[in-house]
């Protein structure tokens, strides 16, 4: 772990550093799973919405497509702020982390609006199981979209004090492979839950 | 404020019930007690609770699992006790329920668990020369998890009530229509903070093998027990998952009234059947590959010759680690799939034998010709190989969908699935546990009573378990807490009985063993007493905290390092003594841990004020540990040199 190899990104720098990316890697293979769980369940329980309102009672394009495009948005300002980091700029770096917390704060915002909305036209969590899986579903990529802002605030504050360090960069990195993780979940839920369901 | 104290009574309270919390209040004080008075609080937090040492991470687990084998099998004895005669009174309906809920739930989860994660954790890091696991801080908080769930489970039957839909716990069964005590809650969160720690415990587990391997060690040159933890750990990481989402939809619907396994509104009970079962079969897999890597290195060290079929002894595990996602329907062929979905499961399920076929083919052709040394390790594996091959046997003919529906749920299934689970996990881990007792212990256990032991085990088991097929070919249902004598099944009952008690006896032998050999055997065992091959076994006895003085470089040696080196002078340790980086201690997973058990309790009686409290707090500890700046520290490399002398005194490898 006193190693230090020059020759690659400072993510990457530290035998510890390798070591903890790709357990994060095997862990997203876990939630790869767990996510793939939650859809072959809504899969099977569409169909059954019992004496609540179908999928194509119930979804509204606007915020769907207001937040699709807030968090393609944010995985690319993660990225920016990845190659500001490899870079060495410690102010673009921070600056484009910023943004993407703001953007999944502003995501979170139109979830959130979205769910008192389903609540509204009576499509509540224990109306049927369809709504049970939907809500269950797309709240548990809003929950790790929330555990994120709370992270990427944590991590800002370190690089702010600590500057980008071979510690910081390695968690920088890694808080960047989840992100893009959640927009990749998000793309199959805009796809697979909204767009078929509206159709 | 009555009322709230009468939520945590229990629902069908019983003499025994009562004997039980006496036992564990009494316990526990006399614990806390012994502790005090030698002052050992200090050495418990430093040494045990706060360790990032993979080997004494082990040792927790180990102590876990025996205990945990001690209350499923006092539960078994209790279930056994109960059928000795037709309508008996000893447990009642409700009772018995309960009992075989806790007893399914006790041996898979937290006795058979712990005690592969306790091989995962003692012997992984030895087996790839690596000085501990990837993450040692987190292989800590993934066994505080573990123990957590386990505590909380296990508090059920004196606080609130014992689950009691069986360990399946299907729905609408597990429903609040039909489980109205927390039991149920119990199950489900229990297992969920458990799971957590398994799943933790995978991840660690596939980085540190695929990354941490001595120079030269490619994967085919690992030893097959690093093999078998490699595919068991990939597969906890693919399956554990499917049964969080599966226990959180079961907590939804309990805690929330969501409408996922509901009768109406749409829900699907056989959802659950599904989602358990998807997680549930490759789970016996996870268990039984780490019994089989512990098998190969006992056969082939005890017949003193290379495993046989290397190559085909990892592609079958491979090929059972895939095939076990593919099975899961067969535990339901009743419950109204159609012919064909069942005729492809029925195939998939035969399939798996062939794997299995190959690696019993290769441990008999180790053993052909062979030098064999029949010692109680190898006595165990002895035993395995017939017994586990009836098993499986009888796992084919369940496995054949059409028959299925003659002897689905019935004591055949049950006689069964302990046929495979015994002889192959439990003998596994007890073959294990002697083998590798005097490189943890530094002493050997008597082999008189260790053969004996063997012996009078498998004498009870064959006599609680065979009479099982026939009463279950007859029709005696499962999960049944009494029959009538009309039906003939007496007999064979109270055999079973009988069988039951001598296991017991073999388990109370194991401990005498114990006791025996801790206060009669010599000490100056060296650190290779069987003569083995695997380079857990080129270190000193005991084992220094830093594992290897110097990493060992395998680049010309094969799987059997040790073996290489004692037999062909391969050096092993080559370039010299450096400083070494260990990580320091932490108490905040152990805090962590805590705020995880007080959130499930809180959750179990719907107390959601408190609940959030403890969300809270392990958000908390999330939060404090990111920020912390932990380098870890450095033994000097004086240091390391001075023990090394300590040991070279004494004799040993070098």
């Amino acid at each position: 772990m006193g190693k230090v190899n020059n020759n690659v990104p400072l993510e990457y720098s530290t035998e510890e550093n390798s070591l903890k990316i790709f357990g994060f890697w095997t862990f997203l293979g876990a939630e790869i799973m767990l996510f793939g769980t939650l859809f072959a369940s809504y899969f099977t329980l569409v169909d059954r919405t019992g004496n609540g309102p179908t999928a194509a009672e119930i979804f509204e394009i606007t915020p769907v497509l207001a937040e699709t495009f807030i968090l393609l948005t944010s995985s690319f300002t993660i990225g920016l702020a990845i190659h500001a980091m490899r870079l060495g700029s410690k102010k673009a770096t921070l600056t484009f982390m910023g943004i993407t917390l703001l953007l999944g704060a502003a995501f979170l915002g139109v979830e959130i609006y979205e769910f008192v909305h389903y609540a509204h036209v009576g499509a509540g969590i224990t109306v049927s199981a369809f709504t049970s899986i939907l809500l269950t579903t797309l709240g548990t990529h809003g929950l790790h979209v929330t555990f994120g802002l709370f992270w990427g605030i944590f991590l800002m504050i370190q690089i702010a004090k600590r500057g980008l360090t071979s510690v910081t960069a390695g968690k920088a990195f890694v808080f960047s492979l989840y992100w893009h993780f959640l927009d990749v979940v998000w793309i199959f839920i805009f796809s697979f839950i909204y767009l078929k369901g509206m159709m | 404020m009555s009322e709230f104290f009468a939520q945590f009574a229990v629902p069908h309270p019983s003499t025994l019930i009562y004997i039980a919390m006496a036992s564990i209040v009494l316990g526990s004080i006399a614990l806390v007690a012994v502790v005090t008075y030698f002052k050992l609080w200090g050495y418990l937090w430093r040494e045990w609770i706060t360790t990032v040492d993979h080997k004494k991470i082990g040792i927790m687990y180990l102590i876990v699992a025996l205990v945990m084998l001690f209350r499923g099998g006092v539960d078994a004895v209790m279930m056994r006790l109960q059928l000795a005669v037709p309508e008996n009174s000893f447990l009642d309906a409700q009772h018995y329920n309960e009992v075989f809920t806790t007893h399914g739930v006790v041996m898979i989860l937290f006795m058979a668990m712990p005690f592969i994660t306790f091989f995962f954790n003692y012997l992984v890091p030895l087996q790839i020369g690596a000085r501990d696991v990837a993450f040692p801080r987190l292989n800590n908080l993934a066994f505080w998890l573990f123990f957590m769930g386990m505590g909380l489970f296990n508090i059920s039957f004196i606080i609130g009530g014992s689950p009691d839909s069986g360990w399946t716990s299907y729905f609408p069964l597990a429903g609040n229509e039909f489980s109205t005590s927390v039991g149920t809650n119990y199950y489900m969160l229990s297992l969920q903070i458990a799971g957590l720690g398994t799943l933790l415990t995978g991840i660690n587990f596939i980085t540190t093998i695929f990354k941490m391997r001595a120079p030269g060690m490619t994967l085919f040159k690992m030893p097959m027990f690093t093999w078998s933890a490699l595919i068991a750990n990939l597969i906890i990481v693919f399956a554990f998952p499917v049964l969080t989402v599966a226990l959180a939809m079961g907590t939804m619907d309990r805690l929330f009234d969501t409408k996922f396994f509901a009768i109406g509104d749409g829900g699907m009970d056989m959802l659950w059947a599904n989602l358990f079962w998807v997680w549930g079969h490759p789970e016996v897999y996870i268990l039984i590959l780490p019994a089989f890597g512990i098998f190969s290195e006992v056969i082939s060290t005890f017949s003193r010759r290379n495993l046989y079929g290397y190559n085909s002894m990892v592609w079958s595990m491979i090929v059972i680690s895939v095939f076990s996602f593919a099975v899961w329907t067969h535990h339901f062929f009743t419950m109204g799939q159609g012919a064909f979905t069942n005729s492809i499961f029925s195939i998939t399920t035969m399939a798996i034998a062939i794997p299995t076929g190959v690696k019993i083919f290769n441990w008999l052709f180790t053993m052909y010709k062979g030098k064999i040394e029949m010692t109680t390790p190898m006595l165990y594996a002895m035993h395995f190989i017939p017994l586990f091959t009836l098993g499986g046997v009888t796992g084919v003919m369940l496995a054949m969908s059409a028959a299925d529906y003659q002897y689905h749920n019935t004591m055949f299934l049950v006689a069964h699935f302990h046929n495979v689970i015994i002889p192959g996990v439990v003998y596994a881990m007890l073959a294990g546990l002697t083998f590798y007792w005097p490189k943890m212990f530094g002493f050997m256990l008597n082999e008189r009573i260790g053969k004996a032991t063997v012996w009078v085990m498998s004498t009870g088991f064959v006599l609680a378990f065979i009479p099982m097929y026939i009463t279950g070919l007859d029709g005696q249902a499962r999960r049944m807490y009494t029959y009538s004598e009309s039906t003939g099944f007496s007999m064979l009952n109270m055999l079973s009985f009988v069988g039951a008690g001598i296991m017991s006896v073999s388990f109370l032998m194991l401990v005498w063993n114990i006791w025996y050999s801790f206060k009669n055997s010599p000490r100056d065992i060296g650190s290779d007493p069987w003569d083995a091959r695997g380079l857990e076994w080129a270190t000193h006895t005991p084992i220094p905290h830093y594992n290897f003085a110097i990493t060992p470089d395998v680049t010309d040696s094969t799987s059997e390092a040790f073996w290489d080196s004692k037999k062909n002078g391969t050096k092993l340790f080559k370039g010299e003594i450096k400083d070494i980086h260990m990580p320091n201690n932490s108490g905040q997973t152990f805090i962590l841990s805590v705020f995880f058990f007080i959130g499930g309790f809180a959750l179990v009686f719907s107390m959601f004020t408190l609940a959030i409290i403890s969300l809270i707090g392990i958000l908390a500890c999330m939060g404090y540990r990111s920020m912390e700046d932990d380098h870890g520290y450095h033994i000097h490399k004086h240091e390391v040199e001075e023990t090394e002398k300590s040991y070279d005194k004494k004799g040993g490898a070098k």
